[in-house]
Formats: C-alpha cells, structure tokens, sequence
C-alpha cells in the first residue's frame, strides 16, 4: 500500500508526497490539522488541508520572513507576530538579542499544541522567555493597538478560511497604526506564478501600498509551496529595505543562516518582470 | 413539538426519491436536469438543475397541496405553533399581500403603523382597503421609527371600530417590537383581526429569549420570511393561521396572486430550513445573540459608535428589541449611516443590510461565524480613524407624519399631473417616494405633499440614498392627483 499526501496547487494541478505515517489528525473547532511523516520531507504540517511547513525546507520560509527586516530594524525591541503557531518565526526572531518583547497572536491554541509536541525543530523558539503568546483572532488583537512596535510580521495561512482577515484593508490600517514611525510590516505574499495565488498577492500589495509609502516585494523559492515561488511584502512609512539595511553591522551579529545572507537581501527584491506587471497592474484597481 | 415529525422533510424526501427512480421528463421545465442548458448548469449545479422540476403527483401541488407539500406545510405548521401553514414562493412580499387580501374587502379599514412595508400598501392599492394609519412615534436622536403605542392603537380603535383588522411589525426591519400580546387583545376585542408582518422575525420561533412571537401572541395570521433569517433561499416564505382562520378561504385568496409554477427549489428550501430551525434553533439563534453582544461590546470599546438594544426598550413604543440586531448609530463620528454603509462595501467588501441617514444595520443569522464579526468591528475601528469629522453641519431627520386625503387605491388610479417634486407641495401624489434604505414610504398615494417632505426627499438624496417609488426614475418629477 502507497499513502500519499496531495495538494490541489490549481483545479489542473497536484503536488504529492509520499507519507511514511500520519502522526496527528484532528479538527480543532477552527480548521483541521494534520502532521504527517514522510521520507523526502520529514515531517511535515497541513493545516485545512494545506501545507504550512516541512521540516525539510521550512528554513527558508521562517529565515526570509524575519532576517530581512530585522537586518533593516536591526535596533527592534518590540515584535509582534501574527500567527506562526507552529514556532519557526520566533525560533529566528529569538536570534536578536537585541529584541525586548515579543507578542505572538495565533487564533489556534491546537496549532501551538500540536507543533510542540510534533515539530520540536520548530516550536523550540516557543520557550523564549521574551515570548508572550495571545491566543486570539489577529485582527482582534492589533485593532486597540497604537504606535507599539518596531516589527509586525504576518505569518498568516491563506487568504481563505481563518486568515481571510489578516488579507483585509482593516488589518493592514490596524497594522499601520499599531507600527511605531519607523516600524516595519512584513507578511508572507502568496504567490506570483497561479492566477488564483497571484490575485490574492495584487490585492493584498493594492492594500498595503495605500497605508505604506515604501511598498516592496521579495521573493524565496520554497520548494513545497504552490509553484514554489514565495513572495513577502514589505512596507515601512520610512525605511527601504534595500537602501537603510547596514548589511556589515548585521554581518556582526554572527547569526548564521542556511538560506539567508546580506548579498541576497539586496537581491531578493529584484523581481521577474512578469511579477512587476502583475503588481504595477493593480495600480488601477482591484 | 414532536421531534421525530420535525425531522421529516417530506417535499426534500419526495425530490429526492423522483431523482433516484430516474424518471423521464416529458413535462417542463425544458431544461430537463440541466440537460438543455449546460452554461446554467455549470453555474449552478447538476443537483441543482436536477430537482428544478415541475408539478406532478408524487410532488403534489402547491395551488392544491394534498400530500407532501401538505404534509410538510403540517409540519411546518407544528413547528412554528400556528394552525396551518402556507409556503409561499412570491416572497414575504406575497403573504403580506395575502394576509391584506384575506380579511379586507375594498373600502373596509384596516390599522397600520406607518412605518410598514411597501407591500403592505401595494395590497391596500389592489384591494382598495383604507388604511387608518397609527404614528410609530420616533426616537429623536436615532430618528428611526418606533413600534406602536397600545394605547394609539386603542384610540385608533376606538375612532374606528368599523376597521377589519390591526396590523403589526414584529419585529420593524431595525428590531423593535410592539407589545403584540396587548394589541392582539385589544383588536380582538374590538373583534378585529390581528396581522403580523414578521419578515424580520423568523428566529423569534426558534430561538430562547427573544421577543414573542405572532403565534404565541394569538395572532390571527403572520408572515414569515423564512428567507431572511431562517437560511431558506431568497424569495422563500411562510404565511402561518390561527385557529380562527378558515385555511380554505386563505388558500383561495392566496391562488389568485401566486404563481402555478411554484420552484421545488425555492419550496425544499423551506423544508430543510424549518427542519434546521426546529431541530437546532435554540443552539443557532443563542449562537447568534451572542455574536451580536460579543460585536457590541467590540464596537463600544473603540468609541464613538452607539449600539443600541435592549437598552431603548421602554415598555410602550419600544416594547422589545430584537437583540440579533446589530444597529449602530453613526452620527457622533460625524458621518451619516448610509456614508459608513457605502465606505463597508466600496473600501472594506463588506456589506450591511441598511445605512439610513443616522443609523447602520447588520443582520446576524443561522449563517453568520466570528471571524467576520472581527472584520466589521475592525473596519468600523478604521472608518472612525480614517474619515471621522466634525459632527457640525449635520442635520438630523424626523418622523412626518403622513396626512391621507384620498384612499390609496383611488389616487392610484386617479386621473394625473405629472409635475417637478419641488413645485409640488399641497398637491395630493398619485405615487409612492421611497428611500432606500430603509424602504419605508416618504410619500404613499393619496397623501398631501407638504414642503417639509420635499426637503426630506432632496436631503436623502443627497446623502446617497437611494430613490425609488415614482415613474421618474430620478424622482424629481411626480405625478399628482388632478383636483
């Protein structure tokens, strides 16, 4: 007998992993959650069906969501993350020493549950004494906020099912005003090459540009996401990624990555001129 | 209620049997199971199409139901406590009419608040009843209309106790319910009937704690929008009796208006969600009202919102309040309700049920979750933030009451000048004024047009809302009776 994990990337499209086992399975009362083992990508979780990370590659995703603003913020003290129950965010964010205070919101007290129990690799960063956890909807919590942090990082699922409102022009003017004047937003972007992907991608960037003046977007590959090609958003009221990063400070805080580096910071923000049109193209509207 | 009856789906349970025997369709629809029309097919679905099927024995008939349609209208009947039960597949709007129809004859009176739905004056048109209308009365800062004071209606009663009938909102489309039990005593002493337009009060069957009920009340007849609240499909509803109603006369008056092809879509809608409602709607509606308080208390924390509730009941023209009800008042952030209503959907995808000049609603349902719930209170927290201004400049507006000087009917079908609104006060308009939201008549046909309603209809206007009623399209002409 063959077990195997699909995901539909489009109605045409399938991605597949052979599973050794299945190691949990259950609906939380908010979205089902599985953790599965597999040979090629160790274990790996799947929320709604959906996966969320892989023991194998989840390095790249949790490296690029955090590194490149905080080499841009590298004096943050206050951090609020949304979502990332699973605990890879702030196993990086722990990193700073420099960090105070860090606020994690998951909506999903089970995520959190399972991942310790499963995912040890990545719920590690969970025991950091720095960690405040809030288990709440995100838009909830960042709504009362005002001028608190340095980082907002939004480490959402899609823009379907419980993260629908971390996509909304309310949540990214929440974030705006919860963000100090020189704070930095950063959320995971979809991605660029599906159409249904790329909508939700445009619509989100139209979103965040109308709050931010620096707007940008970069890019990961990330081998078990839809296409593999991951895009993040960046958004600041003042900062550019590229051109206020002090790459040789960040050099000395001697954080080694497996993925991240100060030369593809610069180079992450450099886009295919396909994914330029779609952004530019939704100057116009929605 | 038996539960076991309550389980049973007779018109779903009979749809599905004609779809498993494969029977051959000789008869209409001609689309037969979607065969005819696979772009509609494809858009709505092969189970769809598949049970849009015409009348026929094992499917009975709605004009003359003997079995399960019958069967599931008992059952129905059961569930919400009336004596008999009707599905209606012309909308509320049909058993409004119907409910008219059944117990006023042309030129007999019947009493009304003002502040009913167009429908209900569209049957005083057809049938040429006389409406003798009750003032609502007014809460002067949210300025929306109230229920009826028992004892306005007890001196309507007593200046006209040749009216037929009472009719009562229950709840108004913004929640708020007149002591119905007290003015279902008072007409039936007066040995009027009591109607109750309950478009906005399906879940007061189901649900614990909410206001009463029509049936409960010892109303003669209510219409019941199973659509709105109940989860049925839009245009879906449900005319109920009490006993002292013959259901043959009712039925009969009922076939004169309502289609001979009645959906079995729009019809299983209605059996499935009383099935639901009388099987799950205490969990649901208890669900509901907790949404309701939990998004009350969210919006009230960023300030400057007004959620009102339970809290304007006082006893008389407020009676109850429909707590599933998420009204705002919008006025002290300084913009109009319809302004916030149309920033939700054009900004934010977000869409409420009205925004009046004062006041937005949202609607809380069998359907609703928390998560959305987050994103209203969310965007309301934004709008205030972004577009909040000075409140000064604003005007507020008020109740007018309407002055009848001819029957609807007559001026309806009177000869006619069509003339500009605004040169027209002291003449008698032959047309509706409506402004959308909230769809309660300006202007009805017969009534006098005084200065102060013209000034109404162009600050409506100019807030955005939406204009209807009139052969104009842009309403700025209307047709006058002829003196």
């Amino acid at each position: 007998m063959e077990l195997w994990y699909s995901e539909q990337h489009t109605p045409n499209v399938r991605f597949s992993v052979k599973v050794n086992r299945t190691l949990y399975t259950a609906h939380s009362g908010i979205q089902q959650i599985d953790v599965f083992d597999s040979r090629e990508f160790g274990r790996f979780l799947t929320l709604d069906g959906l996966m969320m990370l892989t023991e194998k590659d989840e390095f790249i995703y949790h490296e690029m969501i955090v590194h490149v603003p905080m080499a841009v913020k590298q004096d943050a003290k206050t951090v609020l993350v949304i979502g990332a129950g699973d605990g890879g965010t702030v196993r990086e964010l722990a990193r700073y020493p420099g960090i105070e205070r860090i606020d994690m919101v998951e909506i999903d007290r089970e995520v959190v549950d399972v991942c310790r129990e499963f995912l040890p690799g990545t719920a590690s960063g969970l025991d950091d004494p720095r960690l405040n956890i809030f288990y709440e909807d995100g838009l909830r919590f960042v709504r009362d906020k005002v001028d608190m942090y340095d980082v907002i990082l939004v480490d959402s699922t899609d823009p379907f099912g419980p993260g629908e409102g971390l996509f909304t022009r309310e949540f990214y003017g929440n974030c705006h005003k919860a963000l100090k004047a020189d704070g930095v937003l950063v959320n995971q972007h979809e991605s660029p090459y599906y159409d249904y992907y790329a909508d939700s991608m445009r619509r989100a960037h139209i979103r965040i540009r109308e709050f931010f003046p620096v707007c940008k977007v970069y890019q990961a590959h990330i081998p078990t996401y839809p296409s593999g090609h991951w895009l993040f958003g960046f958004a600041s009221k003042v900062l550019d990624p590229v051109d206020s990063v002090d790459t040789a400070a960040w050099n000395l805080l001697g954080i080694t990555t497996r993925y991240y580096n100060t030369d593809l910071h610069k180079g992450c923000f450099a886009l295919p001129t396909y994914v330029y049109d779609v952004l530019d193209g939704g100057r116009d509207g929605q | 209620m038996n539960e076991n009856l309550q389980r049973r789906a007779p018109i779903y349970e009979a749809l599905i049997r004609t779809k498993r025997d494969r029977v051959v369709s000789f008869d209409v629809p001609g689309h037969k199971q979607g065969r005819g029309n696979p772009d509609l097919t494809d858009f709505l679905g092969t189970q769809c199409l598949s049970v849009d099927l015409n009348s026929r024995k094992p499917l009975d008939n709605l004009i003359h139901p003997v079995s399960v349609i019958h069967k599931a209208e008992e059952i129905a009947a059961e569930a919400f406590g009336a004596a008999d039960s009707f599905f209606m597949v012309n909308g509320t709007t049909g058993a409004v009419q119907a409910m008219i129809f059944s117990v006023c004859k042309s030129g007999e009176k019947i009493i009304l608040p003002r502040n009913v739905h167009r429908s209900a004056i569209n049957a005083l048109i057809l049938s040429g009843a006389e409406p003798v209308y009750v003032n609502p009365g007014v809460d002067k800062r949210l300025g929306i209309p109230l229920g009826m004071d028992p004892d306005d209606v007890a001196r309507a009663i007593a200046e006209n106790p040749d009216a037929k009938a009472i009719l009562v909102n229950n709840p108004t489309y913004y929640g708020i319910c007149s002591d119905i039990r007290k003015i279902t005593g008072l007409a039936h002493d007066a040995g009027m009937y009591l109607l109750a337009d309950e478009a906005h009060g399906t879940h007061f069957y189901f649900g614990d704690g909410l206001p009463e009920s029509a049936m409960s009340a010892g109303a003669d007849m209510a219409a019941v929008s199973m659509h709105k609240t109940g989860g049925s499909l839009t245009q879906s509803s449900i005319l109920l009796t009490g006993a002292n109603m013959n259901s043959g006369h009712v039925r009969k008056i009922i076939n004169l208006t309502q289609t001979t092809s009645a959906s079995y879509l729009l019809m299983s809608s209605l059996d499935l969600s009383r099935r639901n409602l009388a099987l799950n709607g205490k969990g649901i509606f208890a669900k509901v009202v907790e949404m309701a308080d939990y998004a009350r208390a969210e919006i009230d924390k960023i300030g400057g919102y007004y959620c009102y509730s339970h809290d304007l009941a006082n006893g008389r023209s407020i009676f109850e309040y429909d707590k599933t009800k998420l009204s705002i008042y919008t006025l002290d952030i300084g913009l109009a309700g319809k302004e916030v209503h149309d920033i939700l959907r054009d900004r934010y995808d977000i869409q409420l049920e009205l925004g009046d000049l004062a006041n937005i609603l949202a609607i809380l349902s069998v359907g609703d979750r928390v998560f959305e719930i987050e994103r209203l209170v969310s965007a309301l927290s934004e709008i205030k933030r972004l577009h909040s201004r000075d409140r000064a400049g604003m005007i507020d507006h008020e109740y007018i009451e309407p002055i009848v000087d001819v029957k609807p009917k007559a001026a309806f079908y009177a000869d006619k000048i069509n003339m500009l609104l605004r040169d027209a006060a002291g003449m008698i308009s032959a047309e509706f004024v409506m402004a959308y939201p909230p769809g309660i008549p300006i202007l009805a046909p017969g009534e006098r047009i005084t200065g102060e309603i013209i000034e109404y209809i162009e600050y409506s206007r100019e807030k955005g809302c939406i204009l209807t009623g009139t052969e104009d399209m842009n309403v700025e002409r209307i047709n006058v009776v002829e003196v």
